[in-house]
């Protein structure tokens, strides 16, 4: 059996924390393991922790938390051996890590299977992190190993703002899907398998992942969410979708594949947002 | 209870006495030095002349080293350099492969446990022309048994076939910079960096938390620095969890114990502000034998494992520029609140854009937190150009150079990682000076030898081990280097006015000398015979250990 292992990166004040949080909630007994590098600024919102020890903390849901320090595959072995084990670790990187060298590690270890590299930017810093002498090659390489990049903290700055960082993030994150988020509102899924985003899917005529862009759409009450789901895949430009929509059915799970789509009553605690994946705008390109 | 010690010279350190031929001890510490006439006024005394035809010299402080050095013994050592280990059995170097693989022939033989691990230290292909080294050849030694040698960098892993199977490596598939793989798609077994080392260390019995501190380990460091005239040494780089520092806190205590030792928290794994709290914490826990509560941060990796972060124009073979182990922002916290707190932070740098975050970050934190006498320090600082020297006396800092680098990896920088003109001013120990910047040198032990006269040797002389003169300029005299090993190292950990030099009030801490080091000359400095230390008035002599 293999566990498979998201590594979640980006420079300091990116909103990591954030996400990380907002992935518990959504967790839905999907068993996550969390591990971070330091606990000292605690990651995880107090109403989430069930039991704090020194280097586990147990957390509502069967999810797990640790802290890997300067020993990143000793601790990582560790969650792998856990019991009953895991569904998923989420390994968050530290600020000035490279992701693509801790994903390349990970491919060293037996029953690990990396499921890619998430990396956030914050749309109203990352054209200065980018310009620092220090940091900016740092950022680059973040970026660059991307299979997900995430902007966030969308909601404080302008629409201008938010394409030129957009089209920034673009330039150096190569094959990486782009999706805009505020709050840390993802569907969890894909947050935790960010190569199945980037990845064309076998069989789909539509372009190769460099020209993939991905949003996440809060529809207003839905009145037929086969109506919705028919018309995202009907658009030329959708090459995949899912999420929860509200209808007066209560909340819907919507998934739309190429052409195809399907409609099924959501989970309990799923929160309304569907992850659009398109061919990008040509202003990107 | 007073001793009176005559030698044949006594080298104090304190320019207003600076040569003189007795000194009276009491309790530890020295009243004075002087004439036995002017010192018997003291009241009664006995009268000890084993010293009589021995130089003394203030005990010689090592500023940076590792305890590691210690516990690492008790592997099999398979370097280049002949190498005298803690009970004084010189270990002849190996000068080729042939040698390494007979030396571990020999020692896998007298392993009784056919499944037991074997782990060696200290392999450096460079001296035998870079020849890779691979996991066939150390499956000469032993195809059942896993082994692993780390090499000398501490950045490279050697491991046989066994090892691999052992760590789930020995597959086809495997797609990393640091695993070198062969024609047939299995890797070779030459393991490049931390994040592939890690996996495998423990199967070739590389212990970490006895790496990072055990008892006989320990006890093994204190025989070494009495061999090198050592009395107070670092230990650079520690976590110091309770036990470690209770273990510590015991063994250094211990009336046998030669070494006091200095060892720093070190900022990984733990938060800025965490380590901040710990900081203090241990403060409060330190004792005379064992000082704690200075913190150590690592801001870049190194050059020879093209990690460290390097201005323009960058690596000489044009590698991308090295890596961040701390990001300036909490680089920046720790200053800050060090500090205002009062705590005393040494910061790993060994690129020189590395040591220019430093440098700008200090004169940030100074401005909110004026502190006439931080005395923080730059430990390595090997690329720090005059400019830089110039920024780091303004600020108050200190350097600890890295001497011995120069001697065994200058000839890799001056062909491979900087190129000619950088590498001519790595650890610019004249500069240093000429600028006005306190310095100590050391040898980073384990990574090269514990011995500060041959660390002196190296800033004296700058010669690399192929015997080229490396940076002329930056040749120190042999009396800059005495000082730097004695009180320039004490200034840099805030205990001169403890040790560092033999004068009244003072520990009676002494490195006691068969030949005189002012008279031996540069070029034999490192050939100086150490007879043993006194340490807080207790006699160590390297015949007796």
């Amino acid at each position: 059996m293999t566990l498979p292992v998201t590594v979640l990166s980006g420079y300091l004040g990116a909103g990591k924390t954030t996400l990380v949080n907002q992935m518990l909630r959504q967790a839905d007994g999907k068993r996550l393991a969390i591990m971070v590098n330091e606990f000292g600024d605690l990651p995880i919102d107090a109403d989430l922790i069930e039991a704090e020890g020194d280097d586990l903390i147990a957390l509502a849901g069967g999810c797990v938390c640790c802290s890997y320090g300067d020993d990143l595959m000793a601790a990582l072995a560790q969650m792998a051996a856990l019991q009953p084990p895991p569904d998923h670790i989420v390994l968050e990187a530290s600020g000035v890590a490279l992701p693509g060298a801790i994903a390349a590690s990970l491919s060293l270890m037996a029953g690990i299977e990396p499921a890619g590299v998430v990396v956030l930017a914050d749309v109203g810093q990352i054209d200065g992190q980018l310009a620092n002498d220090y940091i900016g090659d740092t950022v680059v390489r973040q970026l660059e190993a991307a299979d997900l990049v995430v902007l966030t903290k969308g909601d404080i700055v302008s629409a201008e703002q938010m394409a030129r960082a957009a089209k920034t993030v673009h330039a150096h994150s190569r094959n990486a899907a782009i999706i805009k988020a505020s709050q840390g509102h993802l569907p969890l899924d894909v947050v935790l398998h960010p190569s199945q985003v980037s990845t064309p899917q076998a069989g789909k005529a539509h372009g190769n992942a460099a020209g993939l862009e991905s949003e996440v759409a809060y529809p207003e009450m839905i009145n037929e969410a086969q109506a919705y789901a028919k018309s995202l895949a009907d658009r030329m430009d959708v090459i995949r979708a899912k999420g929860h929509v509200i209808t007066p059915d209560g909340l819907q799970t919507v998934q739309v594949v190429g052409d195809s789509w399907e409609v099924h009553t959501a989970p309990q605690n799923a929160q309304v947002g569907v992850v659009i994946i398109s061919l990008k705008q040509v202003a990107l390109a | 209870m007073i001793t009176i010690y005559n030698a044949k010279k006594i080298i104090t350190m304190n320019p207003a006495h600076a040569h003189t031929t007795h000194v009276a001890v009491r309790d530890g510490k020295i009243l004075g030095t002087g004439t036995l006439e002017d010192l018997a006024k003291w009241g009664d005394y006995t009268m000890d002349t084993q010293f009589a035809d021995k130089v003394l010299m203030p005990g010689f402080i090592e500023a940076h080293s590792h305890l590691m050095e210690g516990s690492l013994w008790a592997y099999t050592y398979v370097g280049f350099f002949d190498r005298m280990s803690p009970e004084g059995n010189m270990q002849k170097g190996c000068k080729n492969l042939d040698e390494v693989l007979a030396k571990l022939k020999e020692a896998e033989a007298k392993i009784k446990d056919p499944d037991a691990p074997m782990p060696a230290w200290s392999l450096d292909p460079i001296y035998f022309d870079n020849v890779r080294v691979t996991r066939h050849d150390l499956d000469q030694v032993s195809s059942t048994r896993p082994i692993g040698i780390m090499h000398a960098s501490g950045h490279i892993l050697n491991v046989n076939t066994k090892a691999l199977e052992l760590a789930g490596l020995m597959r086809t598939g495997v797609n990393h910079d640091g695993v070198p793989l062969g024609k047939d798609g299995m890797p070779l077994g030459e393991l490049k960096g931390p994040d592939v080392m890690t996996p495998v260390s423990p199967h070739v019995g590389f212990d970490r938390d006895m790496l990072a501190c055990d008892e006989t380990g320990m006890v093994r460091f204190g025989k070494l620095c009495v061999r090198a005239g050592v009395t107070t040494a670092t230990d650079l780089a520690n976590k110091l969890p309770d036990e470690v520092v209770n273990l510590f806190t015991e063994v250094s205590g211990r009336k046998t114990y030669p070494t006091r030792i200095v060892s720093l928290r070190y900022h990984h794994g733990v938060s800025p502000q965490e380590l901040i709290e710990h900081a203090e914490a241990l403060t409060l826990k330190s004792t005379d034998m064992m000082r704690l509560g200075k913190i150590k941060v690592v801001v870049d990796g190194s050059i020879q494992g093209f990690s460290a972060r390097l201005r323009e124009p960058g690596y000489f073979n044009g590698a991308p520029n090295g890596l961040w182990y701390i990001s300036p922002e909490h680089l920046a916290y720790i200053l800050e609140h060090a500090l205002e707190k009062g705590l005393h932070v040494n910061t790993h740098t060994n690129g020189d854009q590395a040591t220019q975050l430093v440098i700008e970050t200090m004169t940030d934190a100074l401005k909110k937190h004026p502190s006439p006498d931080h005395r923080f320090v730059l430990q390595h600082c090997q690329l720090a150009d005059a400019a830089q020297f110039r920024k780091i006396a303004k600020l108050g800092l200190c350097v600890n150079l890295f001497a011995n680098h120069h001697f065994y990896w200058g000839d890799e920088h001056y062909k491979l990682t900087v190129g000619p003109e950088r590498a001519e001013r790595m650890n610019a120990a004249g500069t240093a000076l000429r600028e006005g910047v306190p310095m100590a040198i050391h040898s980073d032990a384990p990574i090269t030898p514990l011995g500060p006269l041959f660390t002196g040797w190296c800033a004296v002389n700058r010669l690399t081990a192929s015997g080229r003169t490396l940076g002329e300029a930056d040749k120190i005299s042999v009396d800059e280097a005495l000082y730097a090993i004695t009180l320039g190292a004490a200034y840099t950990l805030h205990m001169d006015q403890e040790i560092g030099s033999i004068e009244a009030g003072k520990k009676a801490d002494f490195a006691v000398l068969e030949d005189d080091p002012e008279e031996i000359g540069g070029n034999s400095l490192k050939d100086v015979r150490v007879w043993g230390t006194v340490q807080g008035g207790r006699v160590f002599a390297v015949a007796d250990i």
